[in-house]
């Protein structure tokens, strides 16, 4: 069953054709890799489906239902959580208060309310730690190391218990005990039913850690299928070693 | 809060109730008028600038739009000038509100830069339809309130409750803002607007909110300050040098905090005064005035509150205090809430 | 019909030396991102180092521009270095204030020196036009917009050609990257400033030929600064020259159909306009940080 179908999209800026027809297909309750070598269209495909920049064609059907069109907001609200391919946090906030800003509050006297806290706070807490950093809680997001950013950022976007993650280039600029740290997070979280969507460079953590795997080169699918077999496609080896 | 931050309070608003009976003279309430004046101004104006992080330049323009209504709805209804025009003024906050709202959702759409130049042309525009608008407004000649019958030495003594009244208004709901979830959205756009985007902070409804709450604020003293100059000018009423005033305010007590606006304003302002009264028929004045503007920017760009926060912080973490070091680059602005 | 076109042709004409006036405006926020409110104030600061040039020596205004120019330039190196370099935080919102206490300086030293009477640059030339057509053209507003065009013609020349203008325009792209590649930042900015003053004070002079002024002036002036750099685009000096002609001629053009009151709202009202469709402007970028 797809959860995110991509049917044919395209957007290209000004003479530069991002993504050309590009159609993608998210199991539930898989880890997809998305690998492609650079400039293949990667984070513009995700910047779409979130909803940051308009597309020019095609359709992204969610959960069977369309999100063409739906702002950041509105594709979170749905369950889609994204993370950023440089970990972006709330710098001027702290841990604690980056984690509290991404879970939803029905209402307009939910906004006001002083009760909702503790129970927020209890499980930002508990989601700190999971990521391991709850050490750092009271400390200010700009003040963080990267990788505890990268968990942060990781943390606070599953606070609205979203159904899909896209996480964009998890495994950058992490050292190998963080990146087991985080492949562990994100197979513990996908065994509690969160699918996940990643786009990444780092073969072997797509390798070991992805249940299928999606090639984009030139902004549309090359292959796809299980990481075996996609690693062997002839397509995907001219991809990244032709031109 | 602590009780310490509790009793202070306290103390600071006992005093402020009780000031006109401690110092009676006009040209003290007279100053007290316009300081607790830019204390409300300063507070409002902080709920947009200081939390959202959008830098409106236009609220000058919200400031006389407030006088002009309440001086056109005093006029309409015919009242007489007393206690009872003082309960128009919410009417007029009202009036405000909607062309904040107006404003804001046009202005919202930009940007930064541009919302900051946008507000600015708004300011222009309310004063440009102020001189213009003759027969409404009454153009250049000017608009005038009814006269109260109180006067005298105690003449400035109800302005000063009626500023005092929305002052704490102001603050309260800042206060009440500021520990919210919707406050924590507000921040969270200041820090990093796509960012809050993406973890489902409605921007554009939260920005909105807090722009028109602050315009109608800054509308409802604009109205009590028309009705305290019983007459007032387009250029007047609409200056930019109130609506930058405010700004710089916020800037030197501490932007998004909740006593630097208070800080600020009772800094700035008296010391404006002063500088009006004693050089004002100068031409010097003006150069004087924004020699004081340049040293308060270039000595403190943080403003009063974080800086001492600050030197608070490292002279706990030098004495030893682990809870006191937060991390060498940490920004020492108050939490938004207690962990 | 002919009030149209003649209301027209004038607009081009003093939307020459707005286009000036506004190049430098966008050309500092493209560099340093900042919000010179003072610029109007310069302007004025311009237009009256012109007039006492003017009054003293007895030149023709155009010339005193020799004198003027570099004397701004310079004047805009050290206010950049003195009181816009050392801001480092929220440099947008600071910037503003510092600039604005800039013109209030301004205005007040000018007052003190100047009084508040309204003054005019005048030459001998002053009422001296010619025909076109049905109606007539001063000169005086020729030779100022061909003055503009001139300097607006060698601020491009200077941008697209040189290295310097190259540097310029790299730390006005991307400041890190500029820096990366070793353009001096810190210095660009101080001279872009420089230059920024420069034309104001060209600016100035063809102001102050065809307008009364005082010290006060700098207010109406800036707010239409401001809103034709934000119609072109911040940073954009394409938009900026365009949005100038667009706006001086919607103006005109308002002034003779209607009347001179509402001419300076149908400014505010283009700016309305086109912001609900292009929030950048014309020529200007979406801002949108790394996605």
């Amino acid at each position: 069953m797809s959860l995110l179908q991509i049917d044919g999209l395209s957007k290209r800026f000004g003479g530069v054709v991002a993504v050309d027809g590009c159609s993608i297909s998210v199991s539930a309750g898989s880890i997809t890799g998305l690998i492609g070598p650079n400039g293949s269209g990667k984070t513009t495909i995700f910047n779409v489906v979130t909803g940051f920049i308009p597309k020019d064609a095609g359709h992204v059907t969610f959960k069977s239902g369309s999100i063409d069109g739906f702002g950041p907001d509105r594709v979170y609200e749905l369950g889609i959580g994204r993370t950023f391919q440089l970990a972006r946090i709330f710098p001027r906030l702290t841990a604690l208060e980056n984690m509290l800003v991404p879970v939803r509050r029905k209402g307009l006297r939910a906004l006001f309310s002083r009760a909702d806290w503790s129970h927020e706070k209890s499980r930002a807490m508990e989601m700190l730690d999971f990521m391991e950093i709850s050490q750092v809680a009271g400390t200010l997001g700009g003040a963080l190391s990267y990788g505890q950013r990268k968990l942060l950022e990781l943390g606070a976007v599953l606070m609205a218990e979203p159904e899909l993650v896209l996480l964009d280039e998890p495994a950058g600029g992490v050292n190998p005990a963080l990146l087991e740290r985080i492949a562990d997070r994100i197979r513990r979280l996908n065994a509690r039913g969160i699918t996940f969507l990643l786009v990444e460079h780092n073969m072997s953590f797509v390798m070991n850690l992805c249940s299928e795997v999606v090639v984009v080169n030139h902004g549309r699918t090359i292959a796809a299928g299980k990481p075996d077999a996609v690693r062997q496609d002839p397509a995907v080896l001219d991809a990244y070693l032709g031109a | 809060m602590t009780a310490l931050k509790a009793a202070g309070l306290v103390v600071m608003f006992a005093v402020a109730l009780a000031l006109p009976a401690l110092a009676p003279d006009p040209a003290t309430t007279n100053i007290a008028v316009f300081t607790m004046m830019y204390v409300g101004l300063a507070t409002a104006w902080n709920i947009m600038g200081g939390y959202t992080g959008y830098i409106s330049l236009g609220h000058a323009g919200f400031f006389g739009f407030g006088s002009y209504a309440l001086g056109l709805l005093l006029a309409h209804f015919a009242i007489a000038g007393g206690y009872s025009a003082f309960l128009f003024v919410p009417l007029a906050g009202l009036l405000t509100a909607v062309l904040a709202a107006g404003i804001g959702w046009f202005a919202l759409r930009t940007r930064a830069a541009t919302f900051v130049i946008v507000t600015i042309a708004f300011m222009f525009m309310v004063q440009l339809l102020a001189e213009n608008l003759v027969g409404i407004t009454g153009g250049g000649r000017g608009l005038s309130f009814p006269v109260p019958p109180w006067s005298g030495g105690d003449f400035n003594i109800p302005y000063y409750y009626a500023m005092l009244a929305l002052a704490t208004l102001g603050l309260a709901i800042s206060w009440r803002i500021r520990f919210s979830k919707f406050g924590l959205g507000l921040l969270a756009i200041r820090d990093d607007e796509d960012k809050a985007l993406a973890v489902g902070v409605p921007t554009r409804a939260f920005k909105l909110t807090a722009f028109i709450v602050s315009a109608t604020l800054v509308g409802m003293i604009g109205a009590v300050y028309g009705y305290y100059v019983t007459y007032i000018y387009p250029q007047f009423v609409v200056d930019p040098l109130i609506g930058i005033s405010m700004v710089l305010m916020v800037f030197l007590g501490g932007l998004g905090t909740l006593s630097g606006p208070i800080l600020g304003a009772v800094i700035l302002e008296p010391a404006q005064l002063w500088l009006a009264y004693h050089f004002g028929a100068s031409r010097l004045y003006l150069v004087l005035y924004a020699s004081v503007f340049l040293l308060v920017i270039l000595l403190l760009p943080r403003g009063i509150i974080p800086s001492v926060s600050e030197l608070i912080t490292r002279w706990r973490a030098g004495a030893g205090d682990s809870k006191g070091a937060a991390g060498g680059a940490a920004d020492p602005l108050p939490k938004a809430i207690s962990p | 019909m002919t009030r149209i076109l003649e209301a027209a042709v004038l607009g081009i004409l003093t939307g020459g030396v707005y286009a000036l006036m506004a190049s430098g405006l966008t050309l500092i926020f493209g560099v340093m991102r900042i919000i010179n409110v003072g610029h109007g104030a310069l302007v004025i600061l311009g237009a009256y180092l012109s007039f006492a040039v003017w009054h003293n020596l007895g030149l023709d205004p155009f010339l005193t521009l020799v004198i003027t120019m570099p004397v701004m330039f310079g004047l805009g190196v050290v206010l950049q270095t003195i009181f816009i370099r050392p801001l480092k935080t929220d440099r947008e919102a600071l910037s503003v204030l510092v600039t604005y206490a800039i013109a209030l300086g301004i205005e007040g030293l000018l007052g003190y020196f100047f009084t508040s009477n309204y003054v005019r640059l005048r030459t001998w030339y002053d009422t001296a036009s010619f025909p076109v057509g049905s109606f007539y053209i001063t000169y005086v507003y020729v030779f100022g917009f061909v003055l503009c065009l001139a300097i607006l013609g060698g601020l491009f020349w200077m941008l697209y050609r040189t290295r310097f203008g190259g540097a310029i325009r790299a730390t006005m792209l991307n400041r890190t990257a500029a820096q990366l590649i070793g353009v001096d930042v810190d210095r660009v900015s101080a001279i872009a400033f420089g230059i920024g003053m420069a034309t104001a004070a060209a600016g100035g002079v063809v102001f102050g030929m065809t307008n009364a002024f005082n010290p006060g002036s700098h207010y109406d002036l800036i707010s239409r600064l401001l809103t034709i750099i934000v119609l072109g685009g911040l940073g954009s000096l394409r938009g900026a020259v365009i949005a100038a002609l667009v706006m001086l001629v919607t103006e005109d053009v308002t002034s003779a159909v209607t009347s001179p009151v509402w001419a300076s709202f149908a400014f505010f009202v283009v700016l309305v306009l086109v912001l609900l469709v292009r929030p950048q402007g014309l020529y200007g970028v979406r801002v949108r940080d790394r996605l």
